[in-house]
């Protein structure tokens, strides 16, 4: 095998995330898959799951900057957004397709669901639950949209058009036969939260959802459980 | 002998590989010999794993990264290629090629055409010289890599036309490119690109020193159509902005108009492009290589799927545009990378915001120098 033409060079050196929702995605990954990560930001999940889940990984991200800076880090980024540019790419290309807090900010989120599971075997979905009871209590108290750590924005500036809760994605899954593989309540730090066995608590308590997705198809009964 | 009086690239001696054998063209023509002139900066490691092949664009050549022997100005992509810089010679064996049809010593409307048997005919090949495709150009660099005894290029980068024959690379010789960087540039030439070509090519046809094409007999160039080619290719490399911010209504010729030789500077900008162009390239070769772009159409050599062209293709891709790229704007790119993305390619793509119009890709864009300096050392990680 012959020697890389930049033998000296390493791993970008970009310091591991903090945010630990990224951490708990990256475990659910098997090393060595194919990987796409939709809203991929500066590429730091990717940078994980490249560097120490050796997975051969993409990113999407419609914020030109952070292409520019993730492709300056070596990371195979695009230039485009989930809501025009999944249906290009070909079904099964992917083991994981992964949408980290940005489902609520995407225009169709029903189709860019469907489509995450068209074109990977898994979909790795996080996003802000409405149904946590601070939200509620803030709604309930203030009669305002209620604005908190993860929501931080006010109505008429933020990108988040498709809010749900917990309770709710559960619902949308089954109408659209997706099977939850995993699921996990999840703190703003991206912490596990002890209430996550419990859907009624994990959707009063939970910052955000974590949810590992198949699709309940004829070709995956065919390969077997 | 009648060789070109007038030709302007005359009595330079390039670095040149000749292939004795020749080469067959997809018009079915064959050409014996075939000559390659190229220009090779920093050293080849052991394992013949560090080299990158540059491709230039319509009116480049293979002095990327060095003073032009002509011009005597800094070479095209010094910018880019050069120590140090993002494409750098101390870790690469950067290898750049005149094009197959160009006029810098590569086989071309000027130099010396020869029948079947390669036997020189003493007079240059001038209009006689059969057409030419991007294809034919990646297969006549393919001798030259062969040559060198480089199993598979590190990357293979190029802009614009450059950027055609990086993507005619990656499709036709997958197992021999490990990472391709197309910049500004698309998988076929639009029908506006096609029309601004025409413009310069009737410009040339319609100078009387053309005559016919068969200029060198008359010791004369076409100097006024190939000009006026220039001129109007160079405004579709620039950008309105680029314009205004550069020349405004600005006059050459005094504070206020006169209304009788008046220049505006844009005017006067152009004329120097155009005059200081005729001095280093010849018109035929301009009418060749102009006319190898208008052919160029990817899909159309795959059954009409961009997607079919890059099937399975191991190679690494970063695609790059500008956003003020009128000539090959960014809609062009993302037409390529969707194409990419459907045949499960490995394909990065940036947007470069740039007020610079195509030749962005030419100029100080300290984002360009980041991106490729990054993919490339991305792709260096996982070469195999």
């Amino acid at each position: 095998m012959p020697e890389s033409p930049l033998s000296n060079s390493t791993r970008s050196g970009r310091p591991l995330s903090d945010r630990l929702d990224l951490r708990l995605i990256a475990e659910m990954v098997e090393p060595g898959s194919r990987v796409l990560d939709i809203g991929c930001g500066d590429g730091t999940l990717l940078d994980i799951l490249v560097h120490e889940r050796e997975a051969d990984g993409r990113g999407i991200e419609i914020d030109m900057g952070l292409v520019t800076a993730a492709v300056a880090q070596g990371l195979a980024v695009i230039h485009g957004d989930a809501d025009s540019d999944l249906a290009f790419y070909p079904d099964q290309a992917f083991d994981y397709v992964i949408l980290s807090r940005t489902l609520q900010a995407t225009e169709r989120p029903r189709e860019v669901l469907a489509q995450m599971l068209r074109i990977g075997r898994r979909a790795i979905v996080s996003f802000p639950n409405f149904g946590h009871w601070l939200v509620r209590w803030k709604l309930l108290v203030t009669g305002c949209m209620p604005r908190t750590r993860v929501l931080d924005r006010p109505w008429y500036d933020t990108p988040n058009i498709h809010l749900c809760t917990i309770a709710d994605f559960f619902a949308l899954c089954e109408a659209e036969g997706y099977t939850v593989e995993r699921w996990l309540g999840v703190d703003e730090a991206g912490r596990k939260t002890p209430w996550r066995r419990n859907r009624r608590l994990a959707n009063l308590f939970a910052e955000q959802g974590l949810f590992l997705l198949t699709r309940n198809s004829p070709a995956r009964s065919s390969q077997g459980r | 002998m009648t060789q070109s009086r007038a030709d302007p690239t005359r009595g330079l001696i390039h670095q040149t590989m000749v292939f004795e054998d020749g080469i067959t063209l997809d018009c079915g023509v064959h050409i014996r010999p075939l000559h390659v002139a190229y220009r090779t900066y920093g050293r080849l490691n052991e394992e013949r794993s560090n080299a990158i092949l540059v491709c230039h664009a319509l009116t480049g050549d293979q002095y990327v990264a060095e003073t032009h022997p002509l011009t005597g100005k800094p070479g095209w992509w010094q910018l880019l290629v050069g120590p140090g810089r993002p494409v750098d010679t101390e870790r690469f064996f950067v290898i750049c090629a005149n094009v197959l049809g160009g006029c810098m010593g590569s086989t071309g409307p000027n130099t010396e055409m020869t029948d079947e048997t390669g036997r020189g005919l003493g007079r240059p090949w001038g209009i006689d010289f059969p057409p030419v495709t991007i294809r034919d150009m990646v297969r006549a660099q393919l001798r030259l890599i062969d040559a060198l005894g480089i199993a598979k290029l590190f990357s293979v980068i190029g802009g614009s036309m450059g950027g055609m024959q990086v993507l005619e690379w990656a499709s036709l010789f997958p197992t021999r490119v490990f990472s391709a960087i197309p910049i500004a540039t698309a998988a076929y030439h639009s029908a506006q690109n096609i029309a601004f070509h025409e413009i310069g090519r009737q410009a040339i046809h319609a100078d009387p020193n053309f005559h016919g094409g068969r200029y060198w007999e008359h010791g004369v160039v076409p100097a006024r159509g190939l000009a006026v080619a220039r001129m109007t290719a160079h405004i579709t490399y620039l950008s309105e902005e680029a314009l205004t911010r550069k020349f405004g209504r600005r006059l050459r010729t005094g504070p206020m108009l006169t209304f009788s030789n008046d220049l505006f500077e844009v005017e006067s900008y152009l004329q120097h492009q155009g005059s200081t162009f005729v001095r280093r390239f010849d018109a035929n070769s301009y009418l060749t290589i102009t006319r190898a772009m208008d052919y160029f159409d990817l899909a159309a050599e795959h059954g009409g799927s961009l997607a079919e062209a890059f099937r399975n293709s191991p190679v690494r891709f970063c695609v790059v545009s500008f956003s003020s790229d009128w000539l090959f704007p960014t809609a062009m790119s993302r037409e390529l990378v969707r194409a990419l993305n459907a045949a499960a390619a490995n394909v990065s793509f940036v947007e470069i915001a740039s007020d610079k119009g195509h030749d962005a890709f030419l100029l100080d864009e300290p984002d360009l120098f980041r991106t490729v300096s990054g993919f490339l050392h991305g792709a260096a990680e996982r070469w195999r």
